[in-house]
């Protein structure tokens, strides 16, 4: 459901049933709305049918990238004597995004039970939830699931009466968008600073405390006991559009629309619907100017190219954007796109880890310059020198949050070049403060 | 440095918290993996972290003070210097900005007398801090005050937040 607000009838309910629901966050309560049933279940399989039921299911990975989740748990190795690890990131910070933070705080028990499912599924002998540190309430309420569940035998030494030890651990983050990136994650639960690591190798081969490692994200795992309960081929009947895009997603929807919140979509439902009849659509007497679709790294889009657009992987690939996390930041006719460019770019420069030269002189340096546009002190030249500084962040540092950065610039520039030319000509400035 | 500079210095690993850090050791295959655990447990305990904290970190996971300042320093919520009674965090990111979060900004520095980001209140109550997005984006505009998460704020009900952190 659309939390706050009621379950539309063109929502598809599987994740959100419960959100708003606080008796779900007891093992009780979870239990009496059909909770629990898949980890019984599957404790009863091999973890080859619990993958195979997963890969069937077209689950694709919920946290931004979309890759097959069944696929990225066979890369796990079999028989190979080392302990795995499962980590769940919960670190959710791409600015537009809250819908895990929903699952966190209203179905605890949802993610406790993924996480042991895939947890069976990859052999792993603990599963690491590694929440971010701003998350206080979702961080009592789940660590107080996490305990309920030990006590209720659910987990610990004899899972459900298994005879199988499923471990589960909370660990804290402590304010850093980079640890939202699987391999920075890995490094901070270590005890390091959040710096992304070269791949390969990959985590599945060396991940965290160097054993094979799987990360998967919250909405991910938590979509896991659904498809093993009603199975695969149940999952895979939902979608509106591509045979690529599966099942449902949850898309949290912001900005100047009048009903904001975490819509759950079968995937492929025209864009439209989403942002006018889930989301209320734009304020009275607004128009509709921009949507960045999937969380603040992924291109800008106009009213045109969301015109018809089916919200799934591939339909928005083919309107040059990304579905990525799903955090939809709606956008009308009082925004400064220049000022929303720059901000973006703030927000990329203060959360460098700083290890790519890149990545630290290029975030920086692009937010210098929009600040100065915005000030009225802009030069002719500085369009080119932001896609210049673009083209030098993209494709060139270890992990992608320099291309994010470009990528509002880019796409900025691309579609809404004329407000940039207004800056610079003088017709337009504001008292934006330099801060960096 | 530690803002008790007449006071001496009270280890924060004793006693309860000592327990709580030593109950966490079996859930990792490595000690080092507790530090931001660890951090978290003085900040807990003391408000923020101070430098000789930070020693007592390295020396209870065999790891160097050196080394403890650099992870420390990396993350924004440690606080490495007092700060006021009630720690404001707002979230001035671009999908609350466009509704309104740096109005709310504004209004919580006038109203706490902080005048500036990071600036804690000439009384000590407040110190009010911008945040990178708080994951909280269909709520702005959203306030983290010390661990409570406050949804909606907005310019007209900050008096009404403010009044419930004396």
């Amino acid at each position: 459901m659309g939390y706050p607000h009621p379950i539309h009838p063109k929502e598809t309910p599987v994740l959100s049933t419960y959100f708003g629901d606080a008796e779900a966050r007891t093992v009780a309560g979870w239990k009496a709305r059909g909770g629990y049933q898949a980890l019984q279940k599957a404790l009863a399989m091999t973890p080859e049918q619990i993958v195979d039921e997963v890969k069937a299911s077209g689950l694709r990975g919920r946290g931004g990238a979309g890759f097959p989740t069944g696929l990225k748990w066979s890369f796990m190795p079999k028989d190979d004597g080392k302990p795995h690890y499962l980590c769940c990131n919960a670190d959710e910070s791409e600015p537009g995004t809250f819908k895990d933070r929903e699952i966190l705080r209203w179905t605890p028990h949802a993610l406790i039970e993924g996480c042991a499912i895939g947890q069976l599924a990859i052999r792993a002998e603990t599963t690491y939830i590694y929440i971010r540190g701003e998350f206080t309430e979702p961080f009592h309420v789940l660590t107080a699931a996490v305990a309920e569940a030990y006590a209720a035998g659910i987990l610990g030494a004899d899972a459900m009466g298994s005879g199988k030890r499923i471990d589960i651990v909370i660990h804290r983050g402590a304010g850093a968008y980079i640890c939202g990136e699987e391999t920075a994650l890995m490094n901070s639960l270590e005890g390091r600073r959040g710096n992304p690591r070269i791949k390969p190798p990959f985590p599945a081969v060396s991940g965290v405390f160097a054993k094979p490692t799987t990360i998967n994200n919250v909405e991910t795992l938590a979509a896991v006991p659904h498809i093993i309960n009603r199975g695969a081929a149940w999952y895979a009947s939902l979608t509106l559009s591509s045979p690529k895009s599966l099942g449902t997603k949850l898309i949290s929807v912001c900005g100047h629309v009048q009903r904001p919140g975490v819509y759950e979509i079968t995937l492929g439902l025209p864009m439209q619907e989403l942002i006018y009849d889930l989301a209320g659509g734009m304020r009275p007497g607004r128009t509709l100017k921009a949507v960045i679709p999937g969380g603040s790294s992924v291109p800008i889009m106009t009213p045109a190219e969301v015109d018809g657009c089916p919200t799934d992987y591939e339909g928005i690939v083919s309107r040059g954007s990304m579905l990525g996390s799903g955090g939809m930041i709606v956008m009308d006719d009082t925004t400064d796109i220049v000022y929303q460019v720059m901000r973006l770019a703030r927000f990329y420069a203060h959360e460098s880890c700083a290890q790519c030269t890149n990545c630290r002189e290029g975030t920086a340096w692009t937010t210098r310059v929009l600040e100065r546009m915005l000030a009225g002190k802009g030069k002719e030249s500085d369009i080119d020198l932001l896609m210049s500084l673009a083209d030098n962040m993209t494709g060139k540092t270890i992990c992608v949050l320099s291309d994010s950065c470009a990528t509002p610039v880019v796409s900025g520039i691309g579609k809404f070049r004329s407000e940039f030319d207004a800056y610079i000509s003088g017709a337009r400035s504001l008292d934006v403060v330099e801060v960096s | 440095m530690s803002g008790h500079d007449t006071v001496p210095y009270q280890p924060v690993f004793v006693g309860e918290t000592l327990a709580k850090l030593e109950a966490l050791y079996p859930k990792y295959p490595e000690k080092r993996a507790l530090l931001l655990p660890a951090l978290w447990l003085v900040q807990e305990a003391r408000g923020w972290v101070p430098p000789e904290a930070m020693h007592e970190v390295a020396q209870q996971l065999e790891l160097t003070a050196a080394y403890v300042a650099g992870v420390a320093t990396f993350y924004t919520m440690y606080h490495l210097h007092p700060v006021g009674r009630h720690f404001i965090q707002v979230c001035t990111t671009s999908p609350c900005g466009i509704c309104g979060a740096e109005d709310v900004a504004r209004e919580l520095l006038v109203q706490t007398g902080c005048r500036d980001l990071g600036a804690t209140s000439p009384d000590g109550r407040f110190t009010v801090v911008e945040v990178e997005c708080l994951g909280a984006c269909g709520f702005a505009t959203p306030l983290l005050i010390n661990d409570d998460f406050i949804e909606s704020v907005s310019v007209d009900t900050v008096a009404s937040v403010l009044a419930r952190y004396p």
